[in-house]
């Protein structure tokens, strides 16, 4: 049985298209000295540092840990990167819990960071496999026919993915770190802005932002010495899949499913709509919100579209159980950073320190990242109270 | 001289990478069997599934696949997309079609152009086939085949997409 463990200290950058002000060694260090911050804390509390950012050829700049050891006080320190593409701020997080919860540390620096500024992520994500057709037009190009699937199969109104992108925009607009603060955006902007690959609209998709994230992960006894609110991790679970075989449920994929079938269990979750108070789901692309409803058990499958128009995902439209109240991937998008927000914002959550998007008196939240191909899931669940 | 100087915020620092590619047996013999215009398979001796380009095993079951099988370049659209933006490295002009192709005779997508088609038209369950370039043309390539496009046949229910036989679909 792993030991307890809980976020003591939480580090974000503002996040915006471009920050030519810092490098990347900057921008990282900037995220976790507000998370030692945070957590009123120096370097010299830190046991060990553990970095995670998605493909090096995002930036272009190979092995970046290797340079970064400096600026993140890792001098006699063990440091370790993690990778699995785009949960990998997810998964970073993880580890970095797990030699907490293992014993190993007392108290562990986690970051994860993309300053998709300096290169072209979508050029990255475009490259030619020598045995097929050189047609990969980024992200969108692998997830639009998923949707085009998932529309088919749920036979979901038309206008479900311009409600997620209107929603989780005006969530944005109340979290000043957001890279996208659009408050006025309606379903007709969305509707009408340009169809970059069909299903998939200009407005329904995540910007590309730079960005990082830290977090500072304690043991109990160090946690129940802070002097804020700790965010006590309940559970914990990674899961991958291959990104191709026959048969594959692309829509709704089974690593996914288990994924959050072992965080629930580990969190005595059996209802998660009931049971959560709030949720910071990986949602790139606007339908991949009801998507993940259906793959995270919120909503049998074929009716995850019925809670977001319902507006149950909904702050504004006062949800039940709201989703992405930082504005999510849609408002946010430094790609290796992108997981580890939903994680501290999940934790944020239930610390009640999350400003004007905070869910009122919320108790336990969820924290999702998925990355390849739909194939490496991460998420924990965090609450106010340890059990 | 002057004491204004410009802010130098970045410099351009271009990385270039060319690698080998090892294919491996099983790509390998794919690849040598499209100079031919041959589209060869692999079958897993557990589900029997087929994959195209093979990879040399079947991801679910883990096992290495060693029967071959040629296939049809007919096939039919399990999903697709209208591209409207440029692939970098790819001079195609948008909007295009990326189509998730299930060729007959295998039970995996693979993904191709489709062309000669009115897009709005495009749907799940489409029948299409394979246009080839010139056999003087021919590589060791799957751009062997320039695109696809729709054939007079009748849809494929969804529930039978990626299960046809390599004979086709009679409808």
């Amino acid at each position: 049985m792993a030991n307890l463990a809980a976020v003591v200290g939480i580090g974000q950058t503002k996040y915006m298209t471009k920050r030519t002000d810092v490098s990347i060694a900057g921008l990282v260090r900037e995220a976790a000295f507000k998370a030692l911050q945070d957590a009123e804390l120096t370097w010299d509390d830190i046991d060990a540092v553990i970095i995670g950012k998605a493909p090096d050829m995002f930036e272009g700049v190979i092995m970046p840990e290797v340079y970064l050891t400096d600026a993140l006080g890792c001098n006699g320190k063990p440091m370790l990167r993690v990778h699995t593409a785009g949960s990998v701020g997810g998964s970073t997080a993880l580890v970095a819990a797990s030699h907490v919860q293992s014993g190993t540390f007392k108290r562990v620096l986690t970051v994860a960071f993309e300053k998709q500024s300096e290169s072209n992520a979508m050029w990255a994500l475009s490259n030619s496999q020598p045995f097929s057709t050189h047609l990969n037009a980024g992200a969108g190009g692998y997830f639009a026919p998923i949707i085009r699937e998932y529309m088919r199969r749920s036979n979901a109104p038309y206008d479900v993915g311009i409600k997620v992108a209107v929603k989780d925009r005006l969530h944005g607009a109340r979290n000043p770190l957001a890279h996208l603060q659009k408050p006025d955006i309606t379903m007709k902007e969305v509707e009408e802005s340009f169809m970059l690959w069909d299903p998939i609209r200009f407005l329904e998709s995540c910007p590309s932002s730079d960005g990082a994230c830290a977090m500072v992960i304690a043991n109990e006894e160090l946690a129940d010495k802070a002097s804020k609110p700790p965010a006590w991790i309940r559970g914990s679970a990674m899961r991958s899949e291959p990104t191709m075989y026959a048969g594959r449920n692309l829509v709704n994929p089974q690593a996914g499913r288990d994924c959050a079938a072992d965080v629930y269990q580990q969190a005595g979750i059996t209802d998660p709509r009931k049971d959560l108070d709030c949720a910071e789901v990986y949602v790139p692309f606007s339908w991949y919100e009801p998507m993940w409803l259906e793959n995270l058990g919120f909503a049998p499958e074929g009716e995850g579209w019925k809670l977001t128009m319902e507006g149950a995902t909904s702050l504004d439209e006062g949800g039940d159980i709201p989703w992405n109240c930082s504005g999510g991937v849609l408002s946010s998008n430094p790609i290796g950073a992108s997981g580890m927000i939903r994680f501290a914002e999940a934790a944020r959550q239930v610390r009640g320190d999350a400003g004007a998007h905070q869910v009122e008196g919320a108790k336990l939240a969820l924290g999702h990242a998925y990355g390849g191909g739909a194939q490496f899931f991460s998420m924990w669940v965090v609450g106010s109270e340890k059990s | 001289m002057s004491d204004e100087q410009d802010v130098i915020t970045g410099i351009n620092a271009p990385v270039y990478l060319k690698y080998n590619f090892t294919a491996g047996r099983a790509p390998s013999r794919f690849l040598s069997q499209i100079k031919k215009g041959v589209l060869m398979g692999q079958r897993c001796p557990k589900c029997s599934a087929v994959y195209v380009p093979p990879r040399g095993s079947c991801a679910l079951c883990g096992v290495a696949t060693e029967e071959e099988v040629k296939l049809s370049d007919k096939a039919t659209v399990e999903s697709f997309t209208i591209v409207s933006i440029p692939i970098p490295g790819n001079p195609i002009e948008p909007p295009f079609i990326v189509a998730n192709l299930v060729l007959d005779g295998s039970n995996i997508s693979l993904i191709h152009l489709l062309s000669e088609c009115v897009n709005e038209e495009v749907h799940i369950g489409q029948r299409v086939q394979g246009v080839w370039n010139p056999e003087s043309e021919w590589g060791y390539s799957m751009d062997n085949i320039r695109y696809f496009k729709p054939i007079d046949e009748p849809d494929v229910p969804v529930d039978k997409i990626g299960k046809l036989p390599v004979t086709g679909w009679e409808g």
